[in-house]
């Protein structure tokens, strides 16, 4: 039993088994993939985007390719606070993994609300704030985009729950680092980037576009050099624990993101390619400390040699 | 082949409990599992200038497997494309499926290069199949181009369980070269008429205009229509049969990711909102769809 390499980190007050976490939108609640990944596996599940109210998303098409990678127009269709707390959260305390909820509004008070009710519960181990969502016309992204609104947000949150606030950031934005010293200074306790990227395709033929909202958000491998720079910007100035996301499909993308800074990584994207492929990190992670004769997981973030 | 993981799915495979063919006991067994196989490629066939017919051993899938159903199959290694493919299951039997697909673009092309021996990652069987109910006692199967697929179990599933329907099948296709499957289907002791579009063979025009004729004599109350082609053509066939009362059934398209009902991107317009194709579908009742604004 040498391969009992340590992979738990800990974002802030998360204590996770292992650093591979699988990202918003792209795993359900947890239960579509239940017989293929056993969620127990998992350092932790980030469900898809929870609103006050119910959301219907965007018209389809709702998903382009482009070479290595993909456009989606989702719009956060999601059955709202009410349906998830009665029908989704009981499925999901039973899985022996961290449950962190991704929560998502048009105003300030709408992510209040989903905040306060989902700290009167049990079997949720953080939030994870939506606020880069590029695919609703309205609210959410713009508190990602603007420091004071992403600082004012995040404080009001920091008072309506007593749940570990992870933001999640936007990379459309000429510099994330601002963003995210708004949001350590309103009381994140971590941070994930990145959410997609703002894209889109055209079909010539038709001259139409390829989704049916337009434009889209990119994600997949291609995005994954973006994702890598920001982390590493980030982790340069601010000093909060990290969330590594953006085109995650091996072992080797994951040390990517935790060399330039990432406590933990969320693989997206790739869950729709491969249902098993964070299990395949995490194995792929295990391997790498092994051969390298490293005794813990925590000691590798950030020592990118520059 | 090796079988990553499987376990018991509650699937919502009947919406209709009362249409249920088999006791449900022995549906449990057959309907509700899912698994991540590596198929290995028994053949991979050119049917015609754009058809191919590939043989995978998957014996869990083929278990499993019901009528209508799909698998989601990786058609290369690389990030170009980057999602699976979903295909109709065609057939199933002794641990192998058949696929038969049609060659428009990168994945299928990737799949059509696949020789004897290759694996396949393959997810399935996916999505909720077709209702087979022996109590109607006219059935017409109406198949489009490659929408011949899925459409030759639901023939195999009505001669099996059946008592003596009377089942009319209709194919249609551009050409006489282009026409798949008419030989499976008589094997199974049924008639099929053809439709082409150029009139090379059969009744010159499309499948719909055919079934339309068809019905005109039909004076039975009690049929079934099990469908999967183009869009246009399966709008015409829902059309005809919601005016003449018929239990329709159509087997549609959008494009996928997960494939499992995570992602949410697959939906088209449905009476009820928006339904996915992985997991509402592939198979739906032709009268819970939205016709006029598909979104395809
Ligand atoms: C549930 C389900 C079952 C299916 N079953 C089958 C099956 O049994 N056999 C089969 O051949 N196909 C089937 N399809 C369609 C098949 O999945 C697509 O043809 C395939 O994904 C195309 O991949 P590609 O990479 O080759 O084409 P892409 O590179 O993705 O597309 C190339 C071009 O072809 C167009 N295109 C995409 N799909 C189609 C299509 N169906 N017909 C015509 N043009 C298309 C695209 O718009 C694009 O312009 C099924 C689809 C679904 C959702
Ligand atoms: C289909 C899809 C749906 C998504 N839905 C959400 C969402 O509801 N909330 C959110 O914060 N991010 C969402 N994302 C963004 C991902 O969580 C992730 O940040 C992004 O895709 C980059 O990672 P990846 O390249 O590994 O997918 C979604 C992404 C995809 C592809
Ligand atoms: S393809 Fe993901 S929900 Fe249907």
């Amino acid at each position: 039993m040498d391969n009992l390499a340590d992979l738990s980190v800990s974002l802030g007050r998360i204590h996770l088994k292992n650093p591979v976490l699988v990202a918003s939108g792209t795993f359900g609640y947890g239960e579509e993939y239940q017989d293929l990944v056993e969620a127990a596996q998992l350092g932790g599940i980030i469900t898809k985007a929870v609103t006050l109210e119910p959301r219907e998303g965007n018209p389809p098409p709702r998903l382009a390719e482009t070479p290595a990678g993909l456009l989606n127009s989702i719009g956060l269709e999601n059955p709202g606070i009410e349906v998830f707390l009665k029908e989704k959260l009981p499925k999901l305390r039973k899985l022996k993994t961290r449950i962190i909820v991704n929560i998502a509004g048009e105003k300030k008070t709408e992510y209040l609300d989903l905040a306060e009710r989902l700290g009167r519960e049990t079997g949720i181990d953080a939030l994870e704030v939506n606020i880069s969502c590029p695919n609703v016309q309205k609210g959410g992204l713009v508190f990602g985009t603007r420091a004071d609104l992403a600082f004012s947000l995040v404080k009001g949150l920091r008072q309506a729950t007593d749940l570990p606030l992870i933001v999640k950031l936007t990379p459309n934005v000429t510099d994330v680092t601002e963003i995210a010293q708004a949001a350590k200074e309103g009381g994140a306790e971590a941070l994930s980037l990145i959410n997609t990227i703002l894209g889109m395709a055209i079909d010539v033929n038709t001259r139409r576009p390829k989704i049916g909202a337009i434009t889209g958000g990119l994600s997949g491998p291609a995005i994954r050099p973006v994702a890598v720079r920001m982390v590493h910007q980030t982790f340069q100035k601010v000093d909060l624990p990290l969330i590594g996301m953006g085109g995650i499909a091996c072992a080797e993308d994951a040390l990517e993101f935790v060399l330039a800074g990432a406590t933990a990584v969320a693989v997206g994207t790739a869950n729709l390619v491969d249902p098993t492929v964070s299990l395949k990190i995490i194995e792929g992670l295990r391997q790498y400390l092994k051969k390298g004769g490293i005794h813990s997981f925590q000691s590798l973030i950030g020592t990118l040699r520059v | 082949m090796e079988a990553e993981r499987g376990l018991v799915r509650k699937r919502n495979a009947n919406t209709h409990p009362k249409r249920c063919v088999r006791p449900a006991q022995q549906v449990s067994e057959r309907i509700g599992y899912m698994y991540q196989v590596k198929a290995k490629v028994l053949s991979n066939e050119k049917l015609s200038e754009a058809h191919y017919r590939i043989k995978l051993e998957a014996s869990q899938i083929a278990k499993a497997a019901r009528a209508g159903q799909f698998v989601h199959i990786r058609c290369g290694p690389g990030y170009d494309p980057l999602l699976r493919r979903p295909f109709s299951i065609h057939k199933s039997r002794q641990g192998r499926i058949d696929v038969l697909y049609q060659v428009v673009g990168k994945g299928t092309g990737l799949l059509s290069q696949k020789r004897r021996g290759d694996q396949l990652d393959s997810l399935g069987p996916l999505g909720k199949g077709f209702e087979i109910e022996p109590a109607f006692k006219k059935i017409f199967i109406v198949g489009g181009g490659i929408g011949v697929a899925p459409l030759y179990m639901v023939a195999q599933e009505i001669t099996r369980v059946g008592q003596g329907q009377d089942v009319t099948v209709l194919l249609g296709a551009k050409n006489k070269e282009l026409i798949l499957g008419k030989d499976e289907f008589e094997r199974l002791g049924l008639e099929v008429t053809i439709a082409t579009e150029d009139g090379s063979t059969g009744y010159r025009g499309l499948v719909s205009n055919l079934f339309q004729e068809f019905i005109l004599s039909q004076t039975s109350l009690s049929v079934a229509v099990y469908s999967c082609g183009p869009v246009s053509m399966l709008r015409k066939i829902a059309e005809l049969s919601r005016h003449r009362g018929f239990f329709c059934q159509v087997s549609l398209e959008q494009k996928m990711g997960c494939g499992l009902g995570a992602c949410l991107g697959c939906v088209i317009r449905g009476r009820s909102g928006y339904l996915r194709v992985c997991k509402e579908g592939p198979v739906f009742d032709a009268k819970e769809i939205l016709w006029d604004n598909l979104g395809l």
